[in-house]
């Protein structure tokens, strides 16, 4: 038992930069956890870490990029996933992953979120969504639910949320689930997963942001996120996406939404390189 | 064509295009833009021809994207641009300050076209002449580039490859509406491997590798992705290990390099073209369109009897501005046309301050200017 234990402290401590830590996290914050399966999830894939690119933008998530021990790039506010694009289209060799927040992919990355889905780029997002702008001290953003307070919404939000995966699969992502990070294995697997598949896989992420949305709204230390979590979420996998918008009562259903099959914008490229090679040869 | 599908010949092509090839001759393999007059062609042609060389053209939502787009290809060790106008070229200034901190080669082409906003798309202008200075925040150096004919939008795209291979710097192209779209013969001819620039790859192992320690240049060697490096790089203020350090010493060590790797280079990176400054005591400072046709104005000036001349600026950033203080001692007075209401003109007034008197001759765009207005200025300075 010890040794399995030490084993897989190893191999976990080989994707992450040690030297970087401590981390700047809260204590309780859910992006610790998330990174955590995200790196169980390379190890079970299979996937050679020396191929694997790390996007991010700007947040408390997205910091995700400079804690692990990948190629890995911490972009601008909003705009990991065109800069992922051109990793992809560069290189489509690589396994590119973004990891950014609900802010940086939803409001000021949306538009670059529902033109890469479009695209089916071959690639996997990971939003970790907690509600609210952290980085920035805990505004609300375009997934803050209804009424609840934040440092921009002190009277309640007035605003409607995005479903999130409802939107991405619609837009044509290819593979859409969304867990909590109470829900370690299926998250882990559910990574793994979504960095094997080729094309545009989607994976919302809620987890608990203490600091700033908890204390707003009733939930003043992680414990009571996940608390909240044990309670209100529904696995439902295969759930038509266009009924699991989160309100801050839930429920809040998660499991695997989408998984379905589509050319990547890749294969699309080799479809115009192809052609335009035979118009050189006539 | 020769074999690899790079083009190779004399053309009748127009300014837009013939950036295209000199991008394809560059060894250029990836484009990310999004359509805007009167940069259009540029996207166009890379649509139509990087395919054909096994490259990839990706059209893009914004020119937010693009912009991103060229900087993610560039780490996978391609050579990549983006082509447009004011309007995308103001969205790309947070992105471009991104190339800059992170080192990234790449070039942008900003055809430029009269404005504020939408201004008059089809037409001419120099509008952006200080925004490709000045436009992303903080503080940085950039190099920019002013063609002004087809010939030289080949051949300086070339060149902006190469400066921004071998500084790590986005290179701007700082074309205009006139040259980019103006038809013209263009001679290109085949590009030997040893007149391509290639960015210095680490030497030494993995294991040592630190991707923003410098080499006595201050140029760091730049490792691509997929290759095991597992580097990380941030928009962060970031030490020699490319880690995020929030410090004003840290500040202060990288902010310096980015400028003076730029600064102290100067010699290699500034171009510039002279016509008849020897016995000069007017000097016409002009760039891209304004250039041409202020060379006509300067030969009219000589056929008066006026000791004219023209310093045509071919880097606008760096500035020349050596060389305009050494002529400032020899003339009375510089005529600087620009198509913008004075933008480079600042500068050589900067440079000639105390010693020679500087003349703007402003045209607001839409057309180029009249070489009588160029003439009437130069003998003005004369009297
Ligand atoms: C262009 C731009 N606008 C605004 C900001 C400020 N900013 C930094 S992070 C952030 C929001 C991050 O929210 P989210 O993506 O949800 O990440 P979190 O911190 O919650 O993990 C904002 C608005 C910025 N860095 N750049
Ligand atoms: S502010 Fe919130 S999201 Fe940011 S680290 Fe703290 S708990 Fe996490
Ligand atoms: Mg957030």
């Amino acid at each position: 038992m010890t040794s399995t234990t030490k084993v897989e402290e190893r191999t976990l401590d080989s994707l992450l930069r040690l030297d970087r830590l401590p981390h700047i996290w809260c204590p309780g914050c859910g992006i610790g956890p998330a990174v955590g399966c995200f790196i169980r999830a390379v190890e079970d894939s299979g996937l050679n870490p020396d191929k694997i690119a790390l996007v991010s933008g700007i947040g408390c998530t997205g910091r995700v990029a400079g804690y692990v021990k990948l190629d890995s790039f911490h972009t601008t506010h909003g705009r990991a996933l065109p800069f992922a694009t051109g990793l992809n289209l560069g290189n489509p060799d690589l396994n590119v992953v973004v990891f950014s927040g609900d802010g940086d992919l939803l409001a000021i990355g949306g538009n670059h979120l529902i033109h890469a889905a479009r695209r089916n780029m071959d690639m996997t997002i990971i939003c970790l969504n907690n509600f609210n702008y952290g980085m920035t001290g805990g505004q609300m953003g375009p997934t803050t639910p209804l009424d609840a307070r934040s440092n921009t919404s002190p009277y309640g939000n007035i605003e409607y949320p995005f479903n999130v995966p409802y939107l991405v699969a619609a837009s044509g992502a290819t593979y859409v689930a969304r867990w909590t990070v109470l829900h370690a294995r299926q998250l882990e697997w559910s990574i793994a997963e979504a960095m094997i598949k080729p094309g545009f896989s989607f994976i919302e992420v809620l987890g608990p942001c203490p600091t700033l949305y908890g204390r707003m709204n009733k939930q003043p230390k992680g414990m009571d996120t996940m608390h909240h979590y044990q309670e209100k979420s529904v696995v439902k996998n295969g759930a038509d996406p266009k009924d699991v918008g989160i309100t801050a009562e839930g429920p809040i259903v998660v499991g695997k939404f989408v998984d379905i099959e589509r050319p990547t914008f890749w294969e699309q490229c080799k479809l115009v390189i192809d052609r335009a090679q035979a118009k050189k040869n006539e | 064509m020769s074999e690899n599908g790079v083009l190779c010949g004399t053309f009748f092509m127009n300014g837009d295009v013939a950036c295209a090839e000199g991008a394809i001759s560059a060894g250029c393999r990836f484009f990310a833009g999004y359509p805007i007059t009167p940069a259009t062609e540029v996207a166009e042609r890379m649509s139509e021809r990087l395919p054909y060389v096994g490259g990839v053209y990706v059209q893009m939502e914004d020119e937010i994207a693009s912009m991103n787009a060229v900087l993610g290809a560039s780490w996978t060790g391609r050579k990549a641009m983006t082509a447009t106008s004011g309007p995308g070229f103001s969205l790309m200034m947070e992105n471009l300050g991104l190339g800059v901190m992170l080192e990234t080669p790449c070039v942008l082409a900003n055809v430029q076209r009269a404005g504020p906003s939408t201004g008059l798309p089809t037409l001419v202008g120099q509008g952006d002449m200080m925004q490709a200075r000045w436009g992303s925040h903080g503080s940085y150096e950039i190099i920019a580039l002013v063609p002004s004919s087809p010939q030289e939008m080949f051949d300086l795209t070339i060149t902006a490859f190469n400066l921004s291979e071998r500084y790590r710097v986005p290179v701007l192209m700082m074309s205009d509406e006139a040259v980019g779209h103006m038809s013209e013969k263009v001679v290109i001819p085949q590009i030997a491997p040893e007149e391509l620039v290639n960015r210095r790859r680490p030497h030494g192992g993995q294991e040592q590798y630190l991707p923003y320690k410098p080499d006595e240049d201050l140029i760091p060697p730049m490792a691509i992705v997929g290759e095991g490096y597992r580097f990380h790089v941030t928009g962060l203020t970031h030490d020699e290990r490319g880690y995020p350090a929030m410090t004003a010493e840290a500040q202060d060590q990288l902010v310096r390099r980015l400028a003076d790797k730029i600064r102290l280079n100067k010699k290699d990176i500034i171009r510039y073209e002279e016509v008849e400054v020897e016995d000069a005591e007017v000097i016409v400072c002009a760039y891209g369109i304004s250039a041409r046709i202020a060379r006509l104005a300067v030969r009219q000036a000589r056929a008066e009897g006026m000791r004219a001349g023209l310093l045509q600026l071919i880097t606008v950033w760096p500035f020349a501005e050596d060389r305009i203080r050494e002529l400032a001692q020899q003339v009375k007075a510089f005529v600087v046309p620009e198509i913008n209401y004075g933008q480079i003109v600042l500068e050589v007034e900067r440079c000639a301050a105390g010693k020679a008197n500087t003349l703007l001759v402003a045209h607001m765009g839409g057309s180029v200017h009249d070489p009588q207005t160029i003439l009437q200025a130069i003998k003005e300075a004369v009297r």
